[in-house]
């Protein structure tokens, strides 16, 4: 099972391992890792599940869709690197992504 | 902290949350989540949307795993019905007749639907559409070339019309007011919303009055008053909610369409607190008193319920949002439009799929109903929140930028 980091904004790493297919949203929240939300539970409706992709997986994750880009623009904090967790799948090529939590969600 | 046993009723939104909400809080003792549904807490609104259009399966519908509240020693007693809040010796007894002392109470009992007394309701074929055991029933008759009819053009009625279209049925949808969605949107959105259905193909009958479901054993047809008799292999009727007040009621505690509770979500027992769907609080943006049905209202409400039981009094003062999916419209609310008087648009409500209604009373921003416009919901849910002052007139001029239209 590919595994996912999250970095806490204080710095604290968890590790998950979920199965392919699984969001990344939905490995942070079914793992009790706090930081995302998910009011919206994956409907790309809410934007409380806002993260960070590090650098180094960017190009691997890919770019958000035009609706994410929109919410994206209003989120805390928005940054190059901003996506909606419940809108990444995780994927054997995704295995040992990392990703960063933001200080907020609202 | 409290070592006391903390119970929650109800196991659905505002349930897992509060439970959730109540470990992260510290709570030390004892919780248990007592629901009458046989699984874990379930994301419900896509039972109307990717599941009855069966796009997702009931194991992507759970809000946690049932790991997680083992893990945070949440114990579930799932399909088990509260019968009777005992508040003097400070119990809740079950159907079973067994009882659960608590020291703490949480009532999380949401809404059931309301029912329509009409002739041939209790036919094979006929639903309602709240739980995932209702959606069970109703795949059960579903299929290509199959005739629903759905009675009440509110959300769920057109959401379950927009997803029997994708299974390849045949849908009408019956509404007993002038327009679908009156009751909540402003006339363009509810024409927006007929329009792109009917371009769907759907059949949408307005102020429809349904005389009688017919059929034998299995339903058949829906009769209404003038004599029109549509065919029908399936009705689901979605004619709106009422909340379970009933514990609450028996109890004692102050009901008022709602169980009535505080801006801390305390009820008028300093033992109990309450959230979600059943209580009738108030709204400090909007300054009244309300029951709001949302997936936003049950989830904050709940973290304000949790923080009140670990001794952290917080108000509940959050914007009210919610959204819908139908087809490809991404529909997202931002804040509370009754009362509103005027609407302003940016873009077309009459052609293409996507346009804005913003909601005013005098020059006051309400709320948005944005369609497939993601950034205008983003926008007003920050002006609301934040209080921005916003420009009517650049609202609707589409060359402007959105936030130029806020300051
Ligand atoms: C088909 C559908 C689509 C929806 N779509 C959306 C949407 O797109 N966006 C949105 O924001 N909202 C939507 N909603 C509304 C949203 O689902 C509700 O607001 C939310 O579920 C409320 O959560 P709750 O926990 O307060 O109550 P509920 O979800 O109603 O849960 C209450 C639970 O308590 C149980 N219960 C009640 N009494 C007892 C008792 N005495 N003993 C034991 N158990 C009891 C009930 O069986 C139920 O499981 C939708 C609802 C439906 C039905
Ligand atoms: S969970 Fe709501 S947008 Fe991702």
């Amino acid at each position: 099972m590919p595994s996912v980091k999250f970095i806490s904004h204080s710095g604290v790493e968890s590790e998950v391992h979920v199965a392919s297919g699984t969001t990344v949203m939905h490995a942070a929240v079914d793992n009790g890792v706090s930081g995302i939300l998910a009011d919206c539970g994956g409907a790309c409706s809410c934007a409380t599940c806002h993260c960070f992709v590090d650098e180094a997986w960017l190009a691997k994750v890919g770019e958000p869709d035009d609706v994410e880009a929109q919410m994206l623009d209003f989120v805390l904090d928005p940054q190059p690197n901003s996506r909606l967790s419940c809108q990444i799948t995780v994927s054997d090529e995704l295995d040992g992504l990392v990703i960063m939590l933001p200080e907020s969600q609202i | 902290m409290s070592t006391e046993h903390a119970v929650i009723v109800g196991a659905s939104h505002a349930a897992a949350q509060l439970g959730a909400s109540l470990r992260q809080g510290g709570w030390q003792g004892k919780i248990s989540i007592v629901g009458d549904e046989a699984i874990p807490p379930y994301h419900r609104p896509p039972l109307s949307k990717a599941y009855l259009a069966g796009e997702k399966h009931s194991d992507e519908l759970l809000i946690r795993p049932a790991a997680f509240y083992e893990k945070s020693g949440i114990d579930l007693v799932l399909g088990s019905r509260v019968t009777e809040v005992d508040r003097e010796n400070k119990k809740i007894v079950l159907h079973d007749g067994g009882s659960i002392p608590y020291g703490k109470l949480a009532l999380a009992t949401g809404a059931r639907v309301r029912k329509l007394a009409l002739p041939g309701h209790d036919l094979d074929g006929v639903f309602y559409l709240r739980d995932l055991g209702d959606v069970d029933r109703i795949r059960s008759f579903t299929g290509p070339g199959k005739s629903a009819v759905i009675v009440g053009g509110g959300y769920i009625g057109l959401e379950t019309a927009a997803s029997m279209r994708k299974l390849g049925m045949s849908v009408t949808v019956l509404e007993a007011l002038p327009r679908v969605l009156q009751r909540v949107t402003a006339p363009e959105v509810s024409g927006f919303y007929s329009r792109i259905h009917r371009e769907e193909g759907v059949h949408i009958i307005t102020d429809a009055a349904v005389e009688a479901l017919e059929g034998g054993s299995s339903v058949a047809g829906v009769k209404l008053a003038d004599g029109t008799v549509l065919d029908a292999d399936l009705v689901v009727i979605g004619v709106g909610v009422l909340p379970c007040t009933e514990l609450a009621e028996a109890a004692g505690l102050a009901v008022d369409n709602g169980i009535v509770v505080d801006e801390f979500a305390r009820t008028s027992d300093p033992n109990i607190v309450a959230a979600g769907d059943c209580t009738n609080h108030y709204n400090p943006l909007y300054d009244i008193r309300l029951r709001l049905e949302s997936v936003q209202n049950a989830t904050d409400q709940a973290k304000t319920a949790a923080n009140t039981l670990c001794g952290k009094l917080e108000a509940y003062h959050t914007l009210p949002w919610f959204w819908s999916d139908q087809y490809d419209l991404k529909l997202q609310i931002a804040g509370l439009s009754q009362g509103f008087d005027s609407v302003v648009l940016r873009g077309a409500s009459d052609t293409g799929r996507g346009f804005s209604a913003f909601y005013f009373s005098g020059d006051r921003l309400l709320a948005v109903d944005a369609i497939n416009r993601p950034k205008e919901f983003m926008m007003v849910r920050r002006a609301l929140t934040t209080g921005l002052s916003v420009d009517a007139a650049k609202l609707a001029d589409e060359t402007i930028d959105i936030q130029q239209a806020f300051s």
